[in-house]
């Protein structure tokens, strides 16, 4: 079977852009990434797509030609773009088709997301008490896991200062100011123990990726990137997830853990290898856990790791290069595609200032989203 | 005083006592579920009956609400008079961990281990004027 490659990388920048609409950020997207790959939207056989709050994902046609191509809509809370991108390599590997786009967009209200509990199976009092946010649950995972594994509120401060720092240097993110130590650590609380610099704000923006069949890519780019496994898993019973009024006396794995599992499988490498990643860092305490769930060290080595810049750009896996969620805001549709967006440009070695050093050659990327989804892409030169 | 009423029903016995929460239980597999389900969540069996799950339990993890929720969010405040509350999951006898409000909304008066006990208390009134009540959870340790 053939490989999947990537080969046409564009973004919107995320942000504020009160003069276009969401689909609007996802047409300029799709754009650029077409563009890039040096073809146009006629060629492109299929689409998979994905939106929360800026419309339906195939209304882009409206924008970008009426070709007749197939369009489907993909909506899988914060996991969309992970999605998407796994059935473009589901359509691609099983030969239907050769070449096609992946494209995901949003614009959000300021603010915490407000879920309706119907949406997610639940009854209204639920959301009517106070208890449907998902600052909250994550405030809720981080604290028990501070407890369980002994991480520090030093260790949070890290992850935010890394990720404003990082965001400080790439000319495409939303938060663009370095912060300090001090700065985040006297920043207003939010939901204990997290702060408002170490929650990740809903935003806008677009992101589209062109992939094709591996032994075509040369018609479109020099550098093409495989696109060695994309993979999405639900939660099992007991893991602790976001909108549970109640939670099973025994805890599971994560759908993270068995997403990146079954993607290290599919890749036929291991954590090790990985030279790039970027993990869902909705606020601080998800990159820490996110670290340890995706294999890369044990629960409660992420204290020792933090302390030692590990994650740093020069360090032994840099995370989250590009500031991540907490310097570039999600939204939603957009967010995992612009994780990929970013390690892809890492392997191409065109990340300017943020480059990892000595060409990085295998990179990860990780969502997790409501109600317990997770999407794992493994990425390779 | 107006009349009192579950803001919404089978979540627990009150204002039949003991006040205890209500959940279900697997006949096949003997998980239990907070609010009662028909189905097991666990292993998909149609045979589940409503038990009551007790009103005492340990902290299991907790945060603290400091801004007023966008809707759903439905009380009697209003952003001048929010008041801060804590949340939390809380572990009861038969090992479920159930979310709840809790009564103490600042890092000094929380720890993981805390023994809680249940209480009922107002959410809003209706447009009858009835006092629609839930449930929350309290430190056990100061009473």
């Amino acid at each position: 079977m053939t490989d999947v490659a990537i080969v046409g990388l564009g973004l919107h920048p995320f942000g504020r852009s009160p003069k276009l609409s969401g689909l609007e950020q996802g047409a300029i997207a799709a754009r650029a990434a077409i563009a890039d790959a040096g073809t146009d939207f006629k060629a492109m056989e299929f689409a998979f797509g994905g939106s929360q709050d800026g419309g339906n994902a195939d209304s882009l046609v409206n924008l970008l030609g009426l070709t007749g191509l197939q369009f489907t809509n993909i909506w899988n809370g914060c996991a969309t773009g992970g999605s998407s991108l796994n059935a473009a390599y589901s359509a691609i590997k099983s030969g239907q088709y050769d070449l096609g786009l992946v494209v995901g967009f949003d614009k959000h209200a300021r603010g915490a997301f407000n879920p309706q509990p119907k949406d997610w199976g639940l009854d209204d009092w639920y959301g009517e008490t106070g208890l449907m946010l998902t600052t909250q649950y994550f405030a809720m995972k981080i604290q028990r896991y501070m407890h369980d594994y002994g991480i520090s509120r030093e260790s949070l401060i890290r992850v935010a200062e890394k990720a404003f720092r990082n965001g400080s240097i790439t000319p495409t993110a939303w938060r663009q100011t370095a912060l300090s130590a001090e700065d985040i650590a006297t920043a207003p609380m939010v939901s204990e123990p997290l702060n408002k610099y170490m929650f990740c704000s809903p935003a806008e923006g677009g992101c589209a990726l062109v992939l094709c069949r591996a032994d075509l890519a040369h018609k479109f780019t020099n550098n093409p990137v495989l696109l060695k496994s994309a993979v999405v898993r639900s939660r099992h019973y007991g893991s602790f997830e976001v909108f549970s009024p109640s939670q099973a006396p025994a805890v599971a794995p994560s759908p993270t853990v068995t997403a990146s599992r079954a993607a290290f499988e599919f890749a036929g490498i291991g954590p090790e290898d990985v030279d790039v990643a970027q993990l869902q860092d909705t606020e601080v305490g998800a990159e820490i856990m996110h670290l340890a769930e995706n294999g890369f060290c044990e629960h409660g080595e992420q204290e020792h790791w933090l302390k030692e810049g590990a994650t740093e750009i020069n360090g032994k896996l840099p995370v989250n290069t590009d500031g991540g969620c907490l310097a570039n805001g999600e939204p939603v549709g957009a967010s995992g595609l612009r994780q990929v967006y970013e390690v892809c440009h890492q392997l191409r070695g065109t990340a300017g200032n943020r480059q990892v050093p000595n060409g990085p050659k295998v990179g990860y990327t990780h969502v997790y989203g409501a109600p317990g989804i997770s999407g794992v892409n493994i990425l390779t030169t | 005083m107006e009349n009192q009423q579950p803001l919404h029903p089978g979540l627990f016995s009150w204002p039949d006592a003991p006040s205890q929460l209500l959940g279900s239980r697997c006949q096949d597999c003997g998980e239990h579920a907070f609010p009662s389900q028909h189905s097991c969540r666990a292993c998909g069996s149609e045979r589940t009956e409503v038990v009551g799950l007790g009103n005492s339990g340990t902290l299991w993890t907790w945060t603290i609400q400091s801004f007023m929720p966008k809707a759903p969010y439905q009380t009697d405040e209003t952003p001048e008079n929010f008041r801060p509350y804590g949340v939390g999951y809380v572990e009861l006898a038969c090992g479920l961990k159930v979310e709840s409000r809790l009564h103490e909304n600042s890092a000094d008066a929380l720890r993981i281990g805390l023994p809680m006990s249940l209480e009922i208390i107002p959410v809003r009134l209706d447009h009858e004027g009835n006092q629609l009540m839930t449930f929350q959870f309290r430190s056990a340790e100061a009473l």
